[in-house]
């Protein structure tokens, strides 16, 4: 392809990126930290607007006056409740059932692959309840669903009370032309899990369910709700869902249309500020780091998150209630919830016109995609000039005095050209004293990914510890004794250039990291972000000559485990509720638990992708650092 | 929810065998007639049904020649005045006198189920067939909520649910009748009351339940001349309990499984809830073109095990000509469930072959099931002509079992949809990229290189050369 170019001035641009390379990449790099941070002004930052014409215009009047209907149906229920241990199936039917929904039941279990100690639950078994008002104006080709998640403690109990109340509401409408079912799931998200899974008819986590008998056809929205008080200073709403999937932007506009106009006071994590004063975009900033730690954690928070997976666009809605002087009853969230429904209704498609991928530093302001991916694009411009100046000096060992014709102009790691001609490179170093690195740190991966659960009994027997402990302890013995491997069993060392060994792995390594980050950035900006910020420099300075055990300590303190363990800190800082040093280390052994549990439950691909791919690239780096 | 059955029970008869209608039918007169049946719920069903019939001067040639038969469906249509507009006018009193002044569409839209239909076919008009009348039957049905309708209150009148009485019979029907199903449920005592008091009763068997039914005749005189018109009341004398509606022998249900858009199975699930009688189900699908069905992914499985159907009939698809058909006979076991599964994928259409509002998703029709199913009690066959018009909407075939049709739920299935907010970004990138890519490599492929001596000299050596050409010396 160099035919057409002219070769004398890419020489020259070549020179040039080699002769500053160490500027530059601090440069790019300082340049998308930077950019992040100035994602929560004005320019880059920009109000919502709905931008489905079927929401839009049209204003419904909402007439929903059930507050006692739902506090009473809420008392009953958590009566119940306490009365069985479980859920009130029985009374939850005949419940709806008199509120003149057709009533459907589904039983579920499943065997967690180790205790789940934070919810205290092995082996799950339940049943989830649901309602579907048939819409008298269409044939059940489309549904909306509002869903309450029941946990194990009596926690909820109101939200219940409020959808029942609104099932008796809706069910007098004459309006309707979506179904919308109603359903009340036990044991969480597992129970949402297991009635997605059967009314999809798919299995995705081996989840054992009873068929569905009623459906309703395409779901097109989802809502859940949790409201465990009677009434609410401020409604929250999630929506991070499963691997960092956000529901269409318009959904949320919905949300906080209705909670605006019936001076329900909503929120994103934060409350709402003056964006005028400086104060508005340091909270935004503040908003959109907590954001961004949740959509990087990849996990669901709230049972909408798994509506995602399917197309629904879904958000929780979370009533908090703080010590403030303002508080809404129950009367102000259903109303907001009818105004949601009552549009849902007028759709004619699904929600496709506005964003799908965003990032929101406050609940009436968004930054689209456009315009932060530049923040991951600087970054990972790093990486490609790392790998620019490698190659550059790798073929300029090969060649002396040749010329060597070939750079990455924009550090575009998927270009042909340096891997293929790298891989030349590779071929003079001798493919052998790279294939043995390469093998050692996936093998590690695919351990780490495969054994804390196959080995937990084994673990168990030998050592006085329970199931989950042993599945955390396995996972961060084999995390670190990845560390004290002898991985460059490199034998066929050309004398004539000792660095080329080290070199072609960085390479690899460098190539490697380049496309994971880029490949996670855009599909979940948050954790490509994250992962970026933190494992590029490490990995742009790694190199056996020079300050060792500085070089060294970045690299451990940038590694994966060590930047969840920081983001846990971060997380609990933004809150405002600062972690000692051993809550910090409990919360953390409790998360790599839950990140394996999620990964086994719910399909979440965190662990995964940090077993399976960012930690052996990790340890390649960590074997360019101690190659002898 | 009582409009789930008869959403599931969506009846309706097409041709029937010949065989009912030998003997010769009475021409050019019209049958009228209401059915309201309470129902478990609450919630009360009104079927009209209105029989015309008329001579034609074309002579029956032989069988039907099933060349010619075709079918088709459209699965989604919102039903509207503008239907029952054009359906009244076919009436001969239209909406003025008789039954049909109950048709207004206001209340009868503001119902949770509404169908409506028009039937023709041929009737012999002698046992040999040589001449034949035409039938035009037409029939709505629809089911009054009594939540949101009665706010509330179970109890029924005509004016209640239709805002009018009934105060003559249409002067060109031969018959004009109301009936009201007073079956009693229980043994002890009558769950509902009817006002005024019917003259006379009817008992039958109908989907294989027997039931009864009061008569009021409206060309009996007596009925309207009391008062100048009549509405029928009906008082529940025990509130029916809200508990599950009793489910019907056979009822279906269908959908479609999987995520995402590039795969899915089409799923009909078929209940038969007889507890010791199998009996076999016609099962007829037209899919979509653009629904790519994988033949040798179909399964059916009854009570966990393989189902072989007796008679399959595939006939593919044509992509944008015809649709896929398939017709299978399938036993269903006794007391079983019975799934009928098939994989697909979805087709990426054409820019232009996008509905307006692509991303609704594209409507699949609904499966066909026709089957004989075993009835209870045993019924006696019954003059056609003689019985009420609603008797043959359930035919008994001989005696033991009826006949019913089905239609499954239509499907939405949303396709690959691309993004047609920007369709000039598209296709600009697009062409673009490839003009880039293209004209590089052409250029590259196509292109001979040599290398060029750096040009010293210019026009001297230029002209040196021209004059060393004409010396015939090689030049510099």
């Amino acid at each position: 392809m160099g035919l057409l170019s002219d070769p004398v001035r890419r020489r020259a641009l070549a020179r040039l990126v080699l002769r500053l390379n160490a500027p530059l990449c601090v440069l790019s790099y300082v340049a998308g930290i930077a950019w992040f941070l100035a994602l929560v002004f004005p320019p880059l930052t920009q109000r919502t607007y709905m931008s489905e014409n079927a929401m839009g215009s049209t204003m419904v009047e909402e007439q929903f006056a059930g507050g006692d209907r739902a506090r009473a149906f809420a008392r009953d229920f958590a009566a119940h409740r306490k009365k069985s241990g479980a859920l009130p199936v029985a009374w939850l039917e005949r419940t709806m059932r008199s509120v003149g929904l057709e009533v459907y039941t589904q039983s579920f279990s499943r065997k967690l692959p180790f205790p789940d100690e934070t919810h205290e639950r092995y082996m799950v078994s339940g049943t989830n309840v649901y309602g579907i008002l048939r819409a008298p104006r269409a044939a059940s080709t489309e549904s909306l669903v509002l869903t309450v998640p029941c946990g194990s403690d009596s926690t909820n109990s109101q939200a219940v009370g409020l959808l029942l109340a609104l099932a008796a509401h809706f069910r007098g409408q004459i309006y309707w032309a979506k179904d919308i079912i109603f359903l009340v799931t036990e044991h969480d998200l597992l129970g949402t899990e297991a009635w997605l899974e059967a009314y999809h008819d798919v299995n995705v986590t081996g989840m054992q369910s009873s068929p569905l008998q009623g459906r309703a056809g395409a779901i097109q929205a989802a809502v859940a709700l949790e409201l465990s008080s009677d009434v609410v200073t401020s409604l929250d709403v999630a929506v991070e869902g499963l691997n960092g999937q956000l529901p269409n932007l318009d959904l949320l506009n919905l949300f906080q249309t209705f909670c605006q106009k019936g001076a329900c006071c909503a929120r994103f994590r934060l409350q709402p500020q003056d964006w005028t004063s400086l104060d508005g975009p340091l909270q935004g900033l503040q908003t959109l780091l907590l954001m961004v730690l949740r959509q990087a954690s990849g996990r669901p928070h709230g049972s909408h998150g798994l509506f995602l997976r399917y197309r629904v666009e879904a958000l929780t809605l979370r009533g908090i209630n703080s010590f403030r002087q303002y508080k809404y009853d129950l009367v102000a969230v259903g109303k907001a919830l009818e105004g949601m429904f009552r549009k849902l209704n007028h759709l004619l498609e699904r929600l496709h016109q506005s964003f799908f991928l965003y990032l929101l530093p406050a609940l009436s302001r968004f930054v689209s995609i456009g315009l932060y991916m530049p923040a991951a694009g600087f970054l990972l411009l790093v990486l490609g000039l790392k790998i620019s100046s490698l190659h550059e000096a790798e073929v300029g060992l090969e060649e002396p005095g040749g010329a060597g014709g070939m750079v990455v102009v924009f550090g575009d790691p998927l270009a042909p050209g340096p891997i293929s001609k790298s891989l030349c490179a590779l071929q003079g170093v001798g493919l052998a004293s790279l294939v043995a690195p390469l093998l050692i740190s996936q093998a590690m991966g695919l351990a780490l990914y495969v054994l804390p659960v196959l080995g937990q009994h084994v673990a168990t027997q030998h050592f006085p510890v329970a199931e989950a402990e042993a599945v955390v302890l396995t996972l961060l013995a084999i995390y670190a004794a990845g560390l004290a491997l002898p991985h460059n069993t490199h034998r066929v060392v050309s004398t004539q250039a000792p660095d080329r060994g080290w070199m072609a792995l960085k390479l690899v390594a460098l190539i490697y990291l380049a496309l994971q980050l880029g490949c996670i950035a855009l599909t979940n900006f948050s954790l490509g972000f994250l992962l970026a910020t933190t494992m590029v420099p490490a990995a742009a300075l790694a190199k056996p000559h020079g300050p060792r055990t500085l070089y060294a300590a970045l690299l451990v303190l940038t590694s994966p485990a060590a930047t969840l363990l920081g983001s846990l800190f971060l997380w609990r800082e933004l809150q405002e509720a600062p972690l000692s040093l051993a809550e910090g280390w409990q919360l953390f052994l409790a998360a790599l638990a839950q990140g394996v549990l999620e990964h086994h439950t719910y399909g979440a691909l965190l662990f995964p992708l940090l077993s399976l791919g960012l930690y052996p690239c990790w340890l390649l780096f960590w074997n360019v650092l101690f190659w002898k | 929810m009582a409009a789930a059955m008869p959403l599931a029970l969506l009846v309706l008869l097409l041709l029937g065998p010949r065989g009912w209608c030998l003997a010769e039918p009475p021409r050019d007169s019209l049958r009228e007639e209401l059915v309201i049946t309470p129902l478990p719920s609450g919630d009360v069903a009104a079927t009209f049904q209105f029989r015309t019939r008329w001579d034609s001067e074309l002579q029956r040639e032989g069988d039907t020649d099933h060349y010619f038969l075709r079918y088709a469906v459209l699965p989604r249509e919102v039903v509207c005045t503008e239907n029952l507009t054009p359906w009244k006018k076919l009436l001969p009193c239209s909406s003025k006198a008789g039954l049909s002044v109950l048709l207004k569409a206001d209340r009868l839209f503001h119902t949770s189920y509404h169908s409506q239909a028009v039937h023709i076919r041929p009737v012999c008009r002698n046992a040999r067939c040589t001449s034949i009348s035409w039938e035009l039957r037409q029939t709505l049905s629809v089911v009054f909520d009594a939540f949101i309708t009665g706010q509330g209150k179970k109890d029924w009148s005509l004016f209640r649910m239709f805002s009018r009485t009934l105060t003559e019979p249409c002067p060109l029907a031969s018959e004009s009748r109301v009936y009201v199903d007073i079956t009693t449920y229980n043994q002890d005592n009558e769950t509902l009351e009817v006002n005024p008091p019917p003259t006379t009763t009817y008992q039958d068997i109908i989907l294989g339940t027997r039931k009864t039914y009061a008569i009021y005749d409206l060309l009996d005189t007596a009925m309207i001349n009391k008062s100048r018109n009549l509405n029928i009341q009906l008082k529940w004398k025990r509130p029916p309990e809200n508990e599950a509606p009793p489910v019907p022998f056979l009822h279906a249900q269908r959908y479609v499984s999987g995520y995402g858009l590039q795969k899915g199975e089409l799923s009909t699930l078929l209940y038969n809830t007889h507890p010791y009688r199998a009996f076999p189900v016609l099962l007829l699908d037209t899919v979509p073109w653009y629904l790519r069905l994988y033949v040798h992914t179909l399964t059916i499985t009854s009570k966990g095990k393989e189902n072989k159907p007796s008679y399959i009939h595939y006939q593919p698809a044509q992509d944008r000509l015809q649709p896929h058909l398939l017709e299978m006979l399938i036993q269903l076991p006794a007391n079983s469930v019975t799934k009928v599964s098939i994989q697909f994928e979805r087709a990426l259409l054409k820019w232009t072959e996008y509905t307006p509002d692509p991303n609704h998703g594209f409507y699949v029709s609904p499966s066909v099931l026709s089957a004989l199913v075993p009835s209870v009690v045993a019924a006696k066959p019954v003059d056609w002509e003689e019985s009420p018009l609603f008797n043959s909407l359930f035919p008994v075939s001989d005696g033991s079992n009826y006949f019913v049709r089905l239609y499954t739920e239509p499907l939405l299935v949303n396709l690959p949809t691309p993004d047609f907010s920007m369709p000039y970004n598209v296709i600009c990138l697009t062409c673009t990229v490839v003009a880039v890519c293209y004209g590089s490599f052409y250029n590259l492929l196509t292109r001979t290189f040599h290398i060029e001596e750096p040009r010293t000299g210019g026009l001297a050596k230029r002209l040196a050369n021209l004059i060393r050409r004409a010396r015939g010396v090689p030049p510099l």
